[in-house]
């Protein structure tokens, strides 16, 4: 196993101010490690997802440092944290988050084109791919709403995968699926870990789920446990 | 793909999503241009019409001798009163001649001026028209038929008879229309007119003359400047007036100045004469680009409506953008292009809506006795026009998805997805 650190925490403090000051989080300190398969899990509101969110750059409002792939997230501007999110990571919801006007293939091409470092014809050739390893790629010309809740999903990762990132978060991302969909879904997670060695930071409240990743980090009271 | 063709992309699929509102709001546009196309063609059309009813006419400078009292009096001169202010009551004018000195002169000098288009000299009498027992009073202007024409469409305004026999023809007369009615004089017809010295004298009727002002046309008739010269009895060097076009009209006043002070006569220049016209023109411009500004900023706030709907529909398709490396600057710029394509789309359609409805204005006859060369409505097809409508049509979609453009890329994905 690499030592190498693509993600590290570093003393994250964050504070809700609405309605009344309160912490959230305290204090979270861990790394992971290229490959790693992780998983987070804790009881509703003990900050799991809002720690998820810090550490996909998207919320911003934090103290303590963020380090992704050598490089510190604090201080930086919203266009460069843009790009670290289209380049770096990748990340599936709870609910799928497709864009209904474009077609599957085009919903997984979207944030290839936006990186701007393939071609169109190869950012459509990869986006297949993506799509074969997920086994979806016969509904790639269809709309998003023509497919099921599970397809959705994967679509969903797929998109994910697009620009190669270093890691993918997902956030309760079996949340909406049922027993079936979910265990695809999971299969899916695994497969990447182990055959493609694509790092995973998965949110869960799924104790089956958590049960069979690599790593769990609990968390309760806005600290790891 | 360039980053900006991903853009715009992104905002074609979102408008096609949302076509059916997308083509209300650019009807909005299209509409607000349409009138405002054909309200300033219209306008400026009419402005042109009555301005040219006036200015067409009217020289640039005119050159003539004023009859007025001397600025300068006796008293004035006499060492013996500078030391007070000398009241002096009723003074008149001596007797001064209308006529301008060395007009010969004057006209060689003006020929060579590069400043000069043309002129035309003139000859005003003051006659009475004998009908029967009764006078009507008149005005003969003598003129150089040739040069009045070309410098102020004479023929244009002769609706009945040719005007080239004011030359060729001797002493004939062009009657003003409405004192043509009152003499019951037609055409090849001898009337006879009475000069203010008591001399009379028969002029042949050649044709009547209608300049669109009626009070004008009963007092006005032309004849040519030897005729006139006969009749008041004066040697062929004898002019009134030098009417000047100039290159650039708006030199008139210091040329006039120049002119007053070079040829020791008096000239007064088209601003002053006319003044109240060119008020007239940009009080009606101005009104026309205001009724066409509120109808563009009418259908501006289409568009923003327009914007924040769709803005509120697609918060989640803006918050999964942003999550996937979408920067807040390029959310902008998808609504600002989608404003814009609109603009665009509905600007292009109401100029060319616009240049038919003009069109179809221009073809509609309008025919009235005060204007004989006007025969549809006057229309202005002036490409200006059509450049401001579509940078006013292009600023306000601009600042109409602006501002929903910016609460776009404000949007934090966090409490979008976080909502759900």
């Amino acid at each position: 196993m690499s030592t190498t650190n693509i993600l590290e925490a570093r003393n994250i403090v964050k504070f809700f101010h609405d309605p009344v000051t309160m912490p959230v989080l305290k204090s979270i300190n861990f790394s992971i490690q290229k490959g790693d398969f992780v998983s987070v899990t804790g009881k509703s509101g003990c900050g799991k997802s809002t720690l998820l969110y810090i550490l996909s750059t998207m919320d911003t409002d934090y103290e303590g440092d963020l380090i992704i792939d050598g490089e510190s997230m604090k201080n930086r501007k919203e266009v460069e944290l843009a790009r670290v999110r289209n380049e770096k990571i990748g990340f599936v919801f709870q609910f799928h988050y497709l864009l209904n006007e474009f077609s599957v293939l085009k919903n997984v091409m979207l944030p290839g084109l936006k990186m701007g470092k393939y071609s169109d014809k190869e950012v459509e050739h990869r986006a297949m791919e993506k799509l074969k390893i997920l086994g979806i790629a016969d509904e790639a010309l269809k709309k998003p709403n023509q497919l099921s809740g599970g397809q959705k999903q994967r679509v969903a990762i797929a998109r994910a995968m697009i620009n190669d990132p270093i890691i993918i978060m997902g956030d309760e991302p079996t949340g909406n699926l049922d027993k079936k969909n979910s265990l695809i879904v999971f299969d899916v997670f695994k497969e990447l870990a182990h055959n493609y060695q694509q790092s995973l930071l998965i949110v869960t409240h799924d104790p089956d789920f958590a049960k069979s990743t690599d790593r769990i980090i609990e968390m309760e009271d806005g600290r790891i446990i | 793909m360039t980053k900006s063709r991903l853009i715009y992309t992104i905002a074609a699929y979102l408008l096609k999503a949302r076509w059916r509102q997308t083509l209300v709001a650019a009807v909005g546009v299209t509409f607000g241009i349409t009138m405002f196309i054909t309200l300033l063609s219209f306008m400026s059309g009419l402005n042109d019409m009555l301005d040219g009813l006036i200015l067409n006419r009217t020289p640039h400078i005119k050159l003539y001798n004023e009859i007025k009292a001397s600025e300068i009096q006796p008293v004035d001169k006499s060492s013996d009163y500078q030391s007070g202010y000398n009241f002096i009551q009723s003074v008149k004018p001596s007797l001064s001649k209308l006529e301008l000195h060395n007009s010969g002169a004057i006209m060689s000098a003006l020929k060579s001026d590069s400043r000069v288009v043309g002129f035309a000299p003139k000859i005003t009498a003051q006659v009475f028209y004998n009908v029967g027992a009764i006078d009507l009073t008149g005005v003969i202007n003598g003129i150089d038929v040739e040069a009045e024409n070309k410098l102020f469409f004479f023929k244009d305004y002769v609706t009945k008879g040719n005007y080239y026999d004011l030359k060729n023809i001797p002493n004939s007369i062009i009657l003003g229309k409405g004192a043509a009615d009152k003499m019951l004089a037609n055409i090849g017809d001898v009337i006879q007119v009475t000069t203010a010295r008591g001399d009379r004298m028969q002029l042949k009727v050649v044709g009547y003359f209608q300049s669109g002002l009626a009070d004008l046309d009963k007092v006005q008739s032309y004849a040519s400047i030897a005729t006139t010269q006969k009749l008041l009895a004066k040697p062929n060097s004898y002019i009134t007036d030098i009417q000047i076009k100039l290159k650039d009209i708006d030199m008139a006043p210091p040329v006039a100045r120049e002119f007053a002070r070079l040829f020791d006569a008096d000239a007064e220049d088209i601003q002053t004469a006319n003044s109240q016209f060119e008020t007239g023109s940009s009080v009606r411009t101005t009104i026309s680009y205001a009724v066409g500004v509120t109808l563009l900023i009418v259908a501006g706030f289409g568009i923003y409506n327009i914007l924040n709907m769709m803005i509120y529909e697609k918060m989640d398709s803006i918050a999964i953008l942003k999550a996937t490396g979408f920067s807040g600057k390029d959310v902008k710029k998808i609504f600002v292009s989608i404003a814009l394509s609109i603009g665009i789309f509905g600007g292009l359609l109401g100029l060319g809506f616009g240049f038919l409805l003009s069109a179809t204005i221009d073809a509609i006859p309008f025919n009235t006795a005060s204007l004989p060369t006007i025969k549809t409505y006057p229309i202005n097809y002036n490409p200006q026009f059509y450049l401001v409508g579509i940078i006013f049509s292009l600023v306000t979609t601009y600042l109409a998805g602006l501002f929903p453009a910016r609460k776009a890329s404000k949007i934090d994905p966090v409490v979008i997805i976080r909502g759900k």
